[in-house]
């Protein structure tokens, strides 16, 4: 039983095999495995957001997927959005705004913000959406409701509303 | 978690007269595998059999068991011509569980009962036999129609309802060929017999949930719950209504997080059909539907509450 199992994952660029146990969640690969620790584990339960990450674009919760299922898959951490010395957009926005407090589910807030501007980008609705027909308009409600799959026990709330409103402006075509 | 045997399949086919566990989005089956309240001996991941497209089917749609949840909200034609189940997907879970979450997975989702989910209970959904520490516990949850001494869970999911409400189908492949079950009757109630949530037979995978013609009329999906996002329903109306000259002409009714499976009841739409809406009307219709509510004691709130949503719905409904 649990006999090796093998997939292929490309993780911020770099090819990574996986060879292991099954069990292995793809938080845990990518945190004990690969050693990228800015992903964070909160409850392990899919009921935080700590533990997102984008899986070919997508955010996900890598606490309830396996790195098994993961063969073929592009996987961005918040280390592939920018390292200390470059940081991204909304990695300046949240310092510049203070969105974070102890900045535990700060990597997860960032990666789901990052996944959430382009889900609003491509249209799609969400349960504030007044009209489903039409598609979105990015009221503070919106984002928030957004932003819902991410909790903080600092109550940052704000804030982080604030830094991702930020790069919205910034990246509006003048 | 236990440890089990891991297996990719390509094609549906595999799936069917598997001894193998399914997973597909695995935000439901991994977080009970963790909890060793699941433990498969083998997972059949079915993540790349290609059951993931919407297509027309007539007028109606037949979408994928393995389409995203968000994939079906977003999808134009759900948007325009089912917008109940847009709405109903989109008041569930999280977006990160949405991108994940699957069709099929979505409707076979366990029940959110406490002591279900620990393995330090008793439960009969759990290991049969054992008796239903909810009876006498933390029910705030727990069903207030069809429930059983065997078991007073509720099924949790919002999609299903919608689902329920729009007369939708599931397509099932099985050893025997492939069948469809009309979603009023996919999920099933405990009946003295709590371990089954649904029909499924084992060996058997669910390719596809097909869609009628669209109804017209308005269509609204309220949900209520303790806080206002990221949490499961605590009642919930999905509602498909057409009015005619001032008459309720058409409704389609289910109701969430009162029983074991999508709550529909046939009296509730005939008591409102060819009335005019008012006050009294739609207590007609609760008092129909809530005949044979019976609370457990902490969920005994629940009765006033269904009662209350359903007006609020055909008030927001009928109104010009
Ligand atoms: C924190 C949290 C909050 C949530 N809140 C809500 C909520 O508010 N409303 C709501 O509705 N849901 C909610 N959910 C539940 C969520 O919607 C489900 O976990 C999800 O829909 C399951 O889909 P999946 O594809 O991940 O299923 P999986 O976990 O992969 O599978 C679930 C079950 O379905 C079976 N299965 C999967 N595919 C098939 C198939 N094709 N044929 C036969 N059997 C199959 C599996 O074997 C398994 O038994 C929540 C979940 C979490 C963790
Ligand atoms: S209500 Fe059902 S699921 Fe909950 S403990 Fe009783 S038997 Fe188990
Ligand atoms: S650690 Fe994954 S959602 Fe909390
Ligand atoms: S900053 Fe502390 S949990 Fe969000």
């Amino acid at each position: 039983m649990s006999e090796n199992c093998a997939a292929r994952l490309t993780v911020n660029g770099s090819p990574e095999d996986f060879l292991g146990d099954p069990r292995r969640s793809l938080l845990d690969f990518l945190r004990l495995d690969l050693k990228l620790t800015g992903t964070k584990k909160g409850c392990d339960h899919g009921q935080c957001g700590a533990c997102t990450v984008l899986v070919n674009g997508q955010r996900i919760n890598s606490c309830l997927s396996l790195a098994v299922m993961h063969d073929g898959d592009e996987i961005t951490t918040i280390e592939g959005l920018g390292p200390a010395s470059a940081l991204s957009e909304l990695q300046r926005a949240f310092v510049t705004h203070d969105g974070f407090q102890c900045g535990y589910c700060t990597p997860g807030q960032i990666c789901s913000a990052k996944a959430m501007l382009d889900e609003l980008a491509a249209g799609w609705p969400s349960a504030v959406t007044k009209d489903l027909t039409s598609g979105p308009i990015p009221s503070d409600e919106e984002l928030s409701e957004r932003m819902s799959g991410n909790l903080c026990r600092c109550g940052a709330y704000p804030n982080i509303i604030d830094a991702i409103r930020a790069v919205m402006q910034a990246e509006e075509p003048a | 978690m236990r440890a089990f045997d891991y297996a990719r399949a390509t094609e549906a086919a595999e799936a069917v007269g598997s001894d193998a566990r399914l997973l597909a989005g695995g935000t439901n089956l991994l977080d009970l595998m963790k909890l060793e309240v699941e433990t498969p001996a083998r997972v059949l991941d079915i993540n790349r059999t290609g059951l993931d497209r919407i297509e027309a089917d007539g007028e109606g749609l037949r979408i994928g068991a393995l389409v995203s949840n968000s994939a079906c909200a977003a999808d134009a034609r759900v948007r325009a011509d089912w917008p109940l189940l847009a709405q109903a997907i989109l008041a569930g879970a999280s977006p990160q569980l949405r991108n994940k979450a699957t069709m099929a997975g979505n409707l076979c989702q366990r029940t959110r009962c406490q002591y279900f989910m620990r393995t330090d209970t008793r439960c009969n959904k759990r290991e049969p036999g054992s008796g239903c520490d909810a009876l006498e516990g933390v029910n705030r949850n727990h069903a207030i129609l069809g429930a059983s001494e065997a078991c007073i869970a509720t099924y949790p999911g919002d999609m299903a309802v919608a689902l329920a409400a729009l007369d939708a189908w599931v397509e099932i492949d099985s050893p025997s060929g492939r069948r469809s079950v009309a979603l009023r009757e996919f999920h099933r109630l405990p009946n003295g017999i709590a371990h089954r949530d649904n029909v499924l037979e084992p060996g058997e995978i669910i390719t596809a949930i097909t869609l009628p013609a669209p109804v017209r009329g308005r269509q609204i999906y309220r949900k209520v719950r303790e806080r206002s996002s990221y949490a499961f329903a605590l009642v919930s109306v999905a509602l498909v209504l057409r009015m005619d000259a001032g008459r309720i002409a058409a409704a389609q009714l289910a109701f969430g997080g009162l029983a074991h499976k999508p709550w529909t009841d046939s009296r509730v739409a005939e008591a409102l059909l060819g009335q005019k809406p008012s006050p009294a009307l739609f207590d007609k219709a609760a008092d129909l539907l809530l005949s044979g509510a019976q609370g457990q004691g902490e969920n005994d709130f629940k009765i006033p509450l269904a009662r209350r949503t359903l007006a609020a719905v055909l008030h927001d409904a009928t109104k010009e």
